[in-house]
C-alpha cells in the first residue's frame, strides 16, 4: 500500500531504546488507589458507593450521568475510604473529584458475567458492553470508546485504522503490548469489526494497523498475528512526529484529509489505539472492565526504564518506587510523551485511563535555555503538519491581538508542539497558542455570561413594571386593601418576588 | 492657458461633487454608534461606571467621554470588544481586570432579610424571609450592590475559582 | 524519591527542543563569509581587512551602546550586528575611507536595525539600508574601485583610506572600473574565469562567483538560509537577462550576467536574510524572482551600473504583501482568503 506524504513534521530523536527492551511487569498493588470520576472527555462519573464500603476488583465506583461519559471501575478490592477532592494529573495541580480505595490486598474480583462469543453478538450489545466496561481511548485524548464505535450509525465508515504510531519519543507502551499481545489486539480490532459491519451492505470495512516503521519487532508480532484475518492488515508508517495525531495518520494511510474543524467519521474512517483495542478484547471476552493499562516508565532520572502494567488510579510516586525509585532528583516530571505531555507539580497525582508514559528528566534532556528574539527564519511554517503559520499566528498573540491570530487558523491548530520543537530562537510557541486558544474560551464563557445577565435583567425590568401596573390597578380598584400581597406570594423565592416592602423587615 | 483654467475647475467640480455625494451616502449618525454599544454591555444596570445604567454608560462611551475600560463587570473582554467597535486602540496591560468576581453567602451570618434579593440586577439570589440566601453563580455579575445592602457583612465578592476545565497555560512573560 | 509535596518546575510542553539555534545559525554565515574574506585580502590587501574591521567595530560598537538600557539586555552574543557589520564591509569598495564604512556599519545597525525595535522588527536588510546610506552619502568614494592588486601588493595600503574624518579623499589615480561599469559605460565585456576568481575591480565579496558559491553551497547544505530564494534569484536573473540577450546582442549572456556584479553575493548573502524575506515557501520563490527581474531590469535600463542592492531593498518592502498572499492552505482547508 502506498503511504502519502503528509506535510511538515519533524523526525525526532525517539529516545525509545532504554525502555523497549524488558517486557511488561505487573505492579505490586499499592497501599491505596485514587481513582479521579472524570478520566475520559464528557461528563464526570457519578458516585455509586460510600464511604467505608468494601468494593470488588472491577467493582462499578462510577456511573456516567449521560451518553457522552464513562464508568469508573475499583482497581482491587478494599475499603472506600475517601469520596471528594483529590490532585489531579494535571499542570495546575487542581483538585478532582476522586473516590481512594484502601487496598486490602486480597485482589478478589467482582462476579464477572459468563463469557460468550463477542463476534456473534450484534453491533449494540458489543457497544453496551465496551460503554459498560468504561473504555476509553487509550492513546491520550481518553475519549468514550463506545461513543466512537456508535458513529458508524450516522457515517458510514469504509476504514478502521488502528494506531500504533507511537510517535511521541521516549513511549514504548503501544510497542511493547503489540509485541507481547498482538493475538488480543487483534481479537480487539474483529470484535470492532463486527460491531462497525452490522447492518452494511456492501464492501466490508478494511482494518488497517498502522505501525511507525522504526518497531520492526511490533509490526512483525501483528502481522503474523492478523495474517489469519483477509480484512486486517499492517502497514509500516514513516517515523515522523506527529504521525500518531488521528488527521494526520488518516492523511498518510488513506490520502484523505479530514475537513478541518470535522471529525474522521465524517469522511468514512475511525481511528482506535491498539491499546484501545487490546482493552475492548479484555472487556468482551472477560467481562473485565477497564482497570489496569500499560505505562511506560522512563527518563534519564529513572533508574530502571521499563513497561508495567499498572492499576488504574495507582499514584505516580508508587510506580516510582516500585520500579526502583529515581538516579537523580529529576528536572521535570511529565505525564505522556515530552511533546504533548502533562507537567506534573509533584508525584502524588494517580495514573489514569489516559496515562501512556511516567517520564522522569533529568535537566541535560530538556536543554531548557532562553528564547532569544525572533528571526523569521521561518522554520516553524515549514514543520507545522497543520500548514499554519505559527510564527504570524503568535505576533499576532503577543500584540494582544487574538481575533487576529483566529484569522490565522488557530483553531486549526492540533497543539502538537513541533513548531516551539524546531523554532532556532526558543520562543514557547505553542504555549502562546495554547494561551490564546484558553483566553478566547473564557472571554467567549465571559460573553456568554453577559448576554445571559442581559437577559436575566430585562426579565426583572419587565417583571417589577407588571407588579407596579399590577399594583396600580388594585390600588385603584380597590384603595383599602393596598397594603395585602398580591398574588402568588413569598415562599417560593425568585420567580415570584414581592417588592411589598413590610416583608423586609 | 484656458484649457489649463477649464480643465481644473472641471476637476475641482467633479471632485467636489463626488465628495458632496459620499457625505450624503456614507452618513453616520452618532445614535446606532451608542445603541450598538448598549447591545454589548452586561445589561444589568449596575451603576458601577458612574453613569445611571448601561444606556447612559454607553452614550458616554460613544461621545468619547467615557473610557471603554468602565464596565467592571464587562472586564477584559468587554472593553476590548468595545475598543475594537470604536475602532481605536487598547492597552491591555493598562486595565485592571481583577479575576471575574462572584458574590458569596456566608450562611452562618446571613439572617434572611431579602434586601440583597431585591437590589439584585439579574435575581441571581434565591431564597426567602428568614431563609438562607443562595446565588446562583452562572447568573451572578458580580456587580457589588448586594454587598453594599447587606445588613450583617454576610456577602463578599469573592473572584470565580478556577477549574480544570477552565485553566488555561498563561501567556509565556519574555523581556523579548 | 521526592517528598510529598515538593512542587517541581512547570514548563509547558513541547520539552524537546532541536539542536538548531539562532546564533548557530549567525555563526554558519559568518563561516560561509571567511572564504570570501580571504580572497578580498589577496586581491585587495590589507586594505580590505581594515574597510572589513571598520564597518563591522561600527555596527558592533552601536549595537553595544544601544543595547545598555536594553529590557532584553545585551544582545551581541547572538552575533547579529557581526554579521551585519562584516555583509556591509564585503560590499564596500576596497578604497573607501575607514572613517566612512565605520559611519555606515553605525548607520546599519542604528537606521537598518535598532530604531525598528531591533533583531527581527526591521523591514529593510540592515546590511543594505547601511551601504545605500553611505551610497547616498558619500557617492564619489562609493563607486571609486581599485584595480586588484594581487597579494604582491599585501601590504600597500590604499591611501584614500587613510582620509581623515568629514574629509573627501583625493582622487586615486589607480581607479578602474567595475566589470558592470565596462560594460555599461565602455560595452567592454570582462572574461569569465577573471570573474569567477575575483581578479576584477568591485567591492570587496563581490567579486569571485566560485568563493560566493562555496559558501552558498555550505549554507544551503547547513539549510542556514533558504535555497529558494537564491535559486529564485539566480534563475529568474538569468532568465531575464538571456531573454534580453536574445533581443539586443549588447547585453550580456546569462552567465557573465551572474558572475559580474554582486548579482550571487547578494542572492546568497543578502536577500535570503530572515528577517526580511517572507516565512511562506511559495512567498520565497515569488520573492525571489522578483529580486532577479529588478536586478537585471536596473542593470540594463537604470542610471547604475548594478541594481542588486536596490532590487533587494525594494522586495523587502513588499515582504509583508507576499506573505499575505501566500499563506499555506491550512490541513483540511482550501486556501485561506486573507
Amino acid at each position: 500500500m502506498r503511504i502519502v506524504h503528509v506535510r511538515g513534521g519533524v523526525r525526532l530523536n525517539g529516545r525509545k531504546r532504554r525502555a523497549e527492551r524488558g517486557r511488561i511487569t505487573s505492579l505490586p498493588i499499592p497501599a491505596y488507589l485514587n481513582v479521579p470520576l472524570k478520566q475520559h472527555i464528557g461528563a464526570p462519573a457519578e458516585p455509586v458507593v460510600r464511604v467505608g464500603e468494601h468494593v470488588l476488583k472491577g467493582q462499578l465506583l462510577g456511573r456516567p450521568p449521560g451518553p457522552m461519559s464513562a464508568p469508573v471501575h475499583a482497581p482491587t478490592s478494599g475499603r472506600v475510604i475517601a469520596i471528594g477532592a483529590a490532585p489531579a494529573p494535571h499542570p495546575s495541580g487542581l483538585d478532582t473529584p476522586t473516590i481512594t480505595v484502601q487496598s486490602d490486598g486480597e485482589e478478589q474480583w467482582i462476579e464477572l458475567a459468563p463469557p460468550i462469543d463477542p463476534l456473534a453478538l450484534d453491533a449494540a450489545a458489543i457497544e453496551e458492553r465496551i460503554a459498560d466496561a468504561g473504555v476509553v481511548g487509550l492513546g491520550g485524548a481518553a475519549f468514550p470508546a463506545a461513543v466512537k464505535l456508535r458513529l458508524r450509525t450516522r457515517h458510514p465508515i469504509h476504514t478502521l485504522i488502528v494506531n500504533g504510531a507511537e510517535c511521541e519519543p521516549y513511549l514504548t507502551c503501544d510497542d511493547r503490548l503489540m509485541q507481547e499481545r498482538a493475538e488480543e489486539i487483534i481479537d480487539g480490532v474483529r470484535i470492532m469489526l463486527r460491531a462497525l459491519e452490522q447492518d452494511r451492505s456492501g464492501p466490508s470495512i478494511r482494518a488497517l494497523i498502522a505501525i511507525e516503521n522504526n518497531k520492526g519487532d511490533a509490526l512483525a508480532a501483528l502481522k503474523k498475528a492478523a495474517s489469519a484475518h483477509p480484512g486486517i492488515a499492517t502497514i509500516a508508517v514513516p517515523t515522523r512526529y506527529p504521525m500518531g495525531s488521528e488527521k494526520h495518520l488518516i492523511r498518510a494511510v488513506t490520502g484523505k484529509e479530514v475537513p478541518a474543524r470535522a471529525l474522521a467519521p465524517e469522511i468514512g474512517v475511525l481511528v482506535h489505539n491498539v491499546g484501545t483495542a487490546f482493552a475492548i478484547h479484555r472487556a468482551l471476552r472477560f467481562g473485565k472492565p477497564l482497570i489496569s493499562r500499560i505505562v511506560t516508565l522512563s527518563g534519564g532520572a529513572v533508574a530502571s526504564p521499563q513497561n508495567f502494567e499498572v492499576l488504574i488510579g495507582t499514584p505516580v510516586s508508587a510506580l516510582l518506587r516500585a520500579a526502583g525509585g529515581l538516579r537523580q532528583p529529576p528536572a521535570r516530571l511529565l505525564m505522556g510523551g515530552p511533546m504533548m505531555g502533562a507537567m506534573l507539580p509533584h508525584a502524588e497525582v494517580p495514573i489514569v485511563k489516559g496515562t501512556s508514559g511516567i517520564l522522569a528528566l533529568t535537566s541535560a534532556e530538556i536543554a531548557a535555555r532562553p528564547a532569544a528574539p525572533c528571526i523569521r527564519c521561518g522554520t516553524c511554517v515549514a514543520v507545522c503538519p497543520c500548514g499554519l503559520v505559527p510564527v504570524e499566528m503568535v505576533s499576532q498573540i503577543r500584540g494582544g491581538r487574538l481575533e487576529g491570530a483566529l484569522r490565522f487558523g488557530l483553531l486549526d491548530c492540533v497543539g502538537c508542539g513541533t513548531c516551539a520543537y524546531s523554532c532556532p530562537s526558543r520562543i514557547p510557541l505553542l504555549q502562546y497558542l495554547n494561551f490564546a486558544k484558553g483566553e478566547l474560551t473564557a472571554r467567549e464563557r465571559t460573553k456568554h455570561k453577559a448576554e445571559e445577565a442581559r437577559r436575566l435583567a430585562e426579565r426583572r425590568r419587565l417583571r417589577l413594571a407588571q407588579q407596579a401596573e399590577a399594583r396600580a390597578a388594585t390600588a385603584t380598584a380597590r384603595p383599602r386593601q393596598q397594603h395585602r400581597h398580591p398574588e402568588g406570594s413569598e415562599a417560593t423565592g425568585a420567580p415570584d418576588r414581592t417588592t411589598n416592602p413590610q416583608v423586609a423587615a | 492657458m484656458f484649457a489649463a483654467v477649464f480643465c481644473l475647475t472641471l476637476l475641482g467640480g467633479a471632485l467636489g461633487l463626488l465628495l458632496a455625494v459620499a457625505a450624503q451616502r456614507l452618513k453616520v449618525n452618532d445614535d446606532p454608534l451608542a445603541a450598538e454599544i448598549e447591545a454589548l454591555l452586561p445589561g444589568s444596570q449596575c451603576g458601577q461606571c458612574g453613569y445611571p445604567g448601561c444606556g447612559a454608560g454607553a452614550i458616554a462611551i460613544a461621545a468619547g467621554e467615557a473610557p471603554v475600560t468602565l464596565c467592571p463587570p464587562g472586564g477584559r473582554a468587554l472593553a476590548q470588544r468595545l475598543a475594537s467597535t470604536l475602532g481605536i486602540e487598547l492597552d491591555l496591560s493598562q486595565v485592571a481586570d481583577g479575576a471575574p468576581m462572584v458574590a458569596v453567602a456566608r450562611e452562618d451570618i446571613c439572617t434572611g432579610c431579602t434586601r440583597c434579593r431585591k437590589i439584585c440586577p439579574t435575581d441571581a439570589i434565591l431564597g426567602a424571609p428568614r431563609q438562607l440566601h443562595a446565588i446562583i453563580r452562572d447568573a451572578c455579575t458580580g456587580c457589588g450592590r448586594c454587598v453594599e445592602v447587606c445588613p450583617t457583612e454576610s456577602l463578599a465578592l469573592h473572584p470565580v475559582a478556577v477549574t480544570l476545565e477552565t485553566w488555561y497555560w498563561p501567556r509565556p512573560q519574555l523581556p523579548i | 524519591m521526592k517528598s510529598k509535596g515538593a512542587r517541581l518546575i512547570l514548563q509547558p510542553a513541547p520539552l524537546l527542543r532541536s539542536g538548531l539555534t539562532t546564533p548557530a545559525a549567525m555563526r554558519d554565515v559568518v563561516y560561509a563569509l571567511v572564504p570570501l574574506v580571504i580572497g578580498a585580502s589577496w586581491w585587495f590587501g590589507l586594505s580590505a581587512l581594515l574597510v572589513l574591521l571598520a564597518a563591522t567595530a561600527g555596527a558592533v560598537i552601536t549595537e553595544w551602546i544601544f543595547s545598555l538600557g536594553a529590557a532584553r539586555g545585551q544582545s551581541l552574543q547572538d552575533l547579529s550586528a557581526t554579521l551585519t557589520g562584516m555583509l556591509l564591509g564585503l560590499t564596500l569598495p576596497p578604497g573607501l575611507p575607514l572613517w566612512m564604512a565605520f559611519v555606515g556599519g553605525a548607520a546599519s545597525i542604528g537606521l537598518g536595525k535598532l530604531i525598528w525595535g531591533g533583531l527581527g522588527q526591521n523591514p529593510f536588510n540592515p546590511a543594505l539600508v547601511g551601504r545605500a546610506f553611505l551610497l547616498g552619502a558619500f557617492p564619489t568614494a562609493m563607486t571609486t574601485w581599485q584595480a586588484p592588486s594581487g597579494p604582491a601588493g599585501f601590504l600597500g595600503i590604499i591611501p584614500s583610506n587613510l582620509a581623515l574624518p568629514l574629509q573627501q579623499p583625493t582622487v586615486d589615480a589607480l581607479s578602474s572600473a567595475t566589470p558592470l561599469g565596462l560594460m555599461k559605460f565602455q560595452n567592454q565585456e570582462t572574461p569569465l574565469p577573471d570573474l569567477m576568481l575575483g581578479h576584477t575591480a568591485g567591492c570587496l565579496g563581490e567579486t569571485s562567483g566560485l568563493l560566493i558559491l562555496l559558501g552558498g553551497v555550505y549554507l544551503a547544505l547547513r539549510r542556514s538560509i533558504d535555497w529558494r530564494i537564491t535559486v529564485a534569484v539566480l534563475f529568474s536573473a538569468s532568465v531575464f537577462s538571456g531573454l534580453l540577450h536574445l533581443f539586443d546582442a549588447d547585453n550580456p549572456q546569462p552567465i557573465v550576467a551572474l558572475f559580474s556584479g554582486g548579482l550571487l553575493f547578494g542572492a546568497i548573502f543578502m536577500a535570503t536574510d530572515p528577517v526580511t524575506s517572507p516565512v511562506t515557501p511559495r512567498g520565497a520563490w515569488i520573492f525571489g524572482i522578483g529580486i532577479g527581474v529588478l536586478a537585471i531590469l536596473i542593470r540594463t535600463f537604470g542610471g547604475y551600473p548594478e541594481g542588486i542592492m536596490y532590487a533587494i531593498l525594494l522586495m523587502n518592502a513588499t515582504t509583508p504583501l507576499i506573505e499575505r498572499v501566500t499563506q499555506p492552505r491550512p490541513f483540511g482547508r482550501g486556501r485561506p482568503t486573507l
